[in-house]
């Protein structure tokens, strides 16, 4: 039985695509056989992060109107076995996405599929509904700011209302949350939210947290996930993420001040 | 001179018609069949009030009446009863309640049987209509922001935290096992006894009755924060204190 898992925010740009392309790819890395769907129509993003823009033939929009087959339009990742990706249209609007749609799309996927990762668009408008309604699991994306908590409050109020299982009484939407771009000596500064105040706000479990690095611009311009770069603390932290979704107990890193070494402070870096 | 429908014009007036109709009865509740003590007592209550005894119409109520022994020679069968009745003024009508047999024997005697008035829909009390009692909703989640959640003619009862841009809503009191960081709205529509009860004050608006502070107002005690708190009206004035004294 394949599971449905979305990954959003309500805001954007903190980092739902970058988060999505690493998670999904490292399910795949682990064996799982795993495709994620860009559901930004219009704003198409994902093929860029995924390093797959350039074979992109058809797109999510052209299976829900059967102008493609899913074998057409899913493009297979070149790095990882088992990962594919399904891109949105950048020629069209949200509104192309209809729920029997969409419905039709993820039941063809769960034949092929064990996890299939959805992408939502920012907002709380069509595109971020049809994206989260038929979620099994939930990865919430938010920074340590309050503009962002609030927003990913709004989304879990969404989750827990509107989603298929909501509607239909099923047990809820598993959620998940992700703290990126996790900056500990700021937090210790109190110039950002710290990994307490946003639990204590949201009060769902914490999946991982993503630091701040420098890695997750250069790598998403590359197109390359950042769970590829393993040297990196955001790659290390994705792949901690992926272990822990699977089930693994692990404690969280990158959450605490790291003291730097007396060689660290005469050269710098670090 | 009445007016008839035409097809009735030729059919010979009726010789009488049937009505029903309601009387106030007296009703004798028989306790025992000993002719001595009966008319003892009939002859002490003709002396207190010799007017009431004319003629006066009674039913005789037999429920209480104890069963007379299978064969008893000096038991009083309902022709003697009738006959002591009438000589001290009152006039027997009929019979009701009873065993099978008493009942057959007054038929006997000539005394109708009356439905007893307790077995017969028309006369029955209506069951008392209890009024429905007022349900507290009760909120198994926490309340995210961009929810509102409303608790119409009762409480509201949040097991979570109501979160910012959350409102909730009831008429009567409000409930909240957890933060309040939203906006709560109590006795709505205009329940001044009702008030909000919270486990961390950190709202952005309270309202009780519409006297309403918003977060500015509040002025918490950076202390109280996270401390159980409550907000009543007094004087037309919100009170916030502490849910322990």
């Amino acid at each position: 039985m394949a599971t449905v898992i979305v990954v959003t925010s309500g805001k954007g740009g903190v980092g739902k695509t970058t988060t999505s392309a690493s998670f999904a790819t490292g399910l795949a890395q682990r064996g799982y056989r795993t495709v994620v769907i860009d559901f930004d129509v219009g704003l198409r993003n994902l093929d860029l992060i995924m390093g797959c823009e350039r074979r992109v033939v058809y797109d999510f929009i052209n299976i829900i109107n059967g102008e493609a087959n899913l074998n057409q339009a899913l493009i297979r990742d070149k790095r990882v076995e088992n990962l594919h990706i399904l891109p949105a249209s950048q020629t069209r609007d949200k509104e192309a996405l209809t729920k029997e749609g969409v419905e039709r799309v993820l039941n063809e996927l769960r034949q092929n599929f064990e996890y299939i990762v959805c992408d939502s668009p920012a907002g709380i408008e069509r595109g971020a509904l049809m994206a989260l309604y038929f979620a099994d699991e939930a990865l919430v994306v938010t920074n340590p700011e309050v503009s962002s908590v609030r927003d990913s409050d709004r989304i879990l109020g969404i989750l827990a209302s509107r989603s298929r299982r909501a509607e239909q009484g099923e047990a809820p939407v598993k959620e998940h949350l992700v703290l990126a771009r996790y900056a500990p000596e700021r937090a210790d500064r109190g110039d950002m939210l710290s990994v307490e105040d946003v639990l204590e706000i949201l009060g769902i479990p914490l999946l991982g947290v993503i630091p701040e690095s420098p890695t997750v611009l250069q790598s998403s311009n590359a197109g390359v996930p950042v769970v590829l770069e393993d040297g990196s603390d955001a790659g290390a932290a994705y792949g901690d993420l992926v272990d822990r979704f699977l089930g693994k107990n692990l404690p969280h890193r990158f959450i605490t001040t790291q003291k730097k070494g007396f060689l660290k402070r005469l050269f710098g870096g670090g | 001179m009445l007016l008839r429908s035409p097809r009735f014009a030729t059919e010979p007036a009726p010789p009488f018609e049937l009505k029903g109709s309601l009387f106030t009865l007296t009703v004798l509740h028989l306790f025992q069949l000993d002719r001595d003590a009966i008319e003892r007592h009939l002859a002490r209550k003709v002396k207190q009030a010799p007017s009431f005894f004319n003629n006066t119409p009674v039913v005789i109520d037999l429920e209480d009446l104890a069963e007379p022994p299978a064969n008893n020679p000096d038991g009083m069968n309902f022709d003697g009863l009738y006959e002591l009745l009438r000589g001290h003024g009152m006039a027997p009508v009929g019979v009701r309640n009873g065993s099978p047999e008493l009942q057959a024997v007054a038929r006997r005697a000539g005394l109708p049987l009356l439905p007893d008035s307790r077995s017969t829909g028309a006369t029955r009390k209506p069951e008392r209509s209890e009024p429905a009692p007022i349900r507290s909703r009760i909120v198994n989640h926490p309340v995210r922001s961009g929810q509102q959640v409303y608790a119409p003619d009762g409480d509201l009862i949040v097991l979570g935290t109501v979160s910012a841009g959350a409102e909730v809503i009831a008429d009567g009191n409000i409930h909240i096992y957890g933060a309040l960081r939203g906006r709560a709205l109590a006795g709505v529509k205009g329940d001044v006894e009702s008030r909000i009860f919270c486990q961390s004050l950190e709202a952005e608006l309270i309202s009780i009755a519409g006297r309403y502070r918003i977060s500015e107002q509040i002025n918490l005690d950076p202390a109280d924060r996270g401390k159980a708190m409550q907000v009543h009206l007094a004087d037309d004035r919100l009170i916030i204190d502490h849910l322990m004294r």
